[in-house]
């Protein structure tokens, strides 16, 4: 078994002392962590707690209110070129007039690439996912995994060093999400990218990673770090069956249960 | 109807439920008309009968039916180009737009016909004038529409077009355009028939040639007959160029079609 942290890779995302409010209102504070090339780093959390805006601000989509994010040690202003985002809402990121071939060529058009080469790649990235065939089907045609498919394309075809994944498998049923995940470790590995991905699938995050970024707290802060020593090949059913998966899955757990915990055992003494 | 199988057999069927009752329209009117002795309505078998001597025989396609024509062309896609980019440009600037908004409203509540005087004045009596005015008035409803159809690109496809960082070209031709289509083209096609009725108007007040002006100078030269030709011409003509559309906008739109029968079969 191949341990993947014990060099950290040189870090390619720097997050720095990060904090977001909206108005009064203070969602992230004082974030801090370092995302090293190659790395798959989940981001989980408990729902509202802010994680798609920490990922919009890590994208650039939005500008955090303080503190950084320093991409290759320079700090973002925008969406950087060498990052891809894959949404969660996969039936309103892909542009139903477009076939799926034409959906992954279009941020390659933008990019000044040939038509010959914007084809090429589309139809790599496609057959990358497992969809050669369908590259004529428009999005609608598609089921939802195949669709969520396509936008990993996309953002593969673009050939960034990160991707980003917004609860990229939240709206797909078991069996597809399952293959989804399997598909991101071995796209991973294939191709050595980056991968960023939020979920509050606690499961699925230590599947995933080899870092688990663990959001808890009001306002959010990083609860902790956990490095999966899980190796890099990773199976549905033999991971989740190994005694140190089940251990990090309630580590993880109790992280994100605990400030809940603390509210409900504040509010019972209060009355 | 059953469905049939056969296509051919569809689109006769099709037809022929299309048709039915403009034929049969027109055959009552041929026979109950045919005893009529009033000046001002002419038995329906003369006006046909004119209708080929004055327009197919005498040449009143060349001299009065292609100007309309080619003056409607013109001035419906000066109002198609200027609706799309000004609808496209306030649909983006929604701050802009509710400024400008009383200004938009007025203009657009103004009847087109009002409008007309102040075209004269400023351009005269000749063809500057009507297609001016044709695509001045018809350019409202497409822009209404694209304002509305630039507004419901969703919000993630906005995110989309930021983080894979869309040139704003291709955002516009690929993007925005597409998505707002459908309201376009509904706005295009109410923009149609707005367009004929200044056209006849426009005609009717301006320089010889065209089927307002044939229709009113018939008029007032009492030739009543020829009038009822001009009524009849412009009648198949309105008919003719909003199929022409119709087949238009379902070849461009056909993604869209098809998207909404798949949605609509997939949830019944």
């Amino acid at each position: 078994m191949t341990d993947t942290n014990k060099a950290a890779p040189e870090p390619l995302l720097h997050i720095d002392n990060l904090g977001f409010s909206y108005g009064e209102k203070e969602i992230l504070r004082g974030l801090d962590a370092q995302i090293g090339t190659g790395e798959l780093v989940c981001i989980v959390g408990p729902s509202g707690a802010g994680k798609t805006t920490l990922l919009q601000c890590l994208s650039g989509l939005r500008p955090a209110t303080s503190g950084a994010v320093r991409f290759r040690g320079r700090p973002i202003a925008g969406p950087p070129a060498e990052m891809a985002v894959v949404f969660q809402d996969y039936s309103h990121s892909l542009m139903p007039w477009l076939s799926a071939l034409d959906n992954v060529a279009l941020p390659l058009k933008s990019a000044g690439l040939g038509k010959k080469e914007r084809q090429q790649r589309a139809l790599e990235a496609l057959e990358e996912v497992g969809l050669a065939g369908s590259e004529q089907k428009y999005p609608w045609q598609l089921s939802g995994g195949m669709q969520q498919r396509v936008a990993i394309a996309r953002a593969l075809a673009y050939r960034p060093a990160v991707i980003v994944m917004d609860e990229p498998f939240a709206s797909v049923d078991a069996q597809t999400r399952a293959d989804l995940e399997d598909l991101t470790l071995r796209v991973r590995q294939h191709l050595d990218i980056t991968v960023l991905l939020v979920t509050h699938d606690i499961d699925e995050a230590v599947y995933l990673s080899d870092r688990v970024m663990v959001l808890a707290g009001k306002p959010t802060t990083v609860a902790d770090m956990i490095t999966v020593d899980l190796g890099r090949e990773r199976d549905q059913i033999e991971t989740k069956a190994d005694p140190r998966f089940a251990g990090l899955r309630s580590q993880v757990y109790r992280l994100i249960r605990r400030p809940d915990a603390a509210d409900a055992a504040l509010a019972a003494s209060g009355r | 109807m059953k469905p049939t199988r056969n296509p051919w057999a569809r689109t006769g069927a099709g037809l022929a439920w299309h048709l039915w009752l403009p034929v049969l329209l027109v055959a009552g009117s041929l026979l109950l008309s045919q005893q009529f002795s009033s000046h001002y309505f002419p038995p329906l078998r003369t006006i046909a009968e004119q209708t080929w001597v004055i327009w197919f025989d005498g040449g009143g396609m060349a001299e009065n039916l292609l100007p309309s024509l080619l003056r409607l062309l013109a001035g419906f896609c000066a109002a198609v180009v200027a609706g799309v980019l000004l609808g496209t440009l306030l649909g983006l600037m929604p701050r802009t737009e509710e400024a400008l908004r009383p200004l938009t409203d007025s203009f657009r509540a103004i009847p087109g016909a009002a409008l007309l005087p102040i075209a004269l004045m400023f351009f005269g009596t000749g063809e500057a004038m009507k297609i001016v005015l044709i695509a001045f008035i018809s350019m409202w409803p497409i822009m209404l529409n694209t304002i509305d159809g630039v507004r419901s690109v969703n919000p993630t496809l906005g995110q989309v077009m930021e983080s894979f960082k869309l040139r704003p070209l291709d955002r516009f031709w690929h993007i925005y355009l597409p998505a707002a289509a459908p309201q376009v083209f509904a706005g295009a096609r109410t923009a149609l028939a707005i367009g004929v009725a200044v056209m006849v108007v426009v005609e009717m007040f301006g320089t010889p040639g065209g089927l307002g002006y044939f229709i009113r100078h018939a008029q007032e030269n009492f030739q009543v007959v020829a009038m009822w030709t001009g009524m009849l011409v412009l009648g198949v003509f309105g008919y003719l160029l909003n199929a022409l559309f119709r087949a238009f906008e379902k070849r461009i739109l056909n993604w869209h079609h098809a998207m909404v029968a798949h949605t609509q079969g997939a949830s019944s």
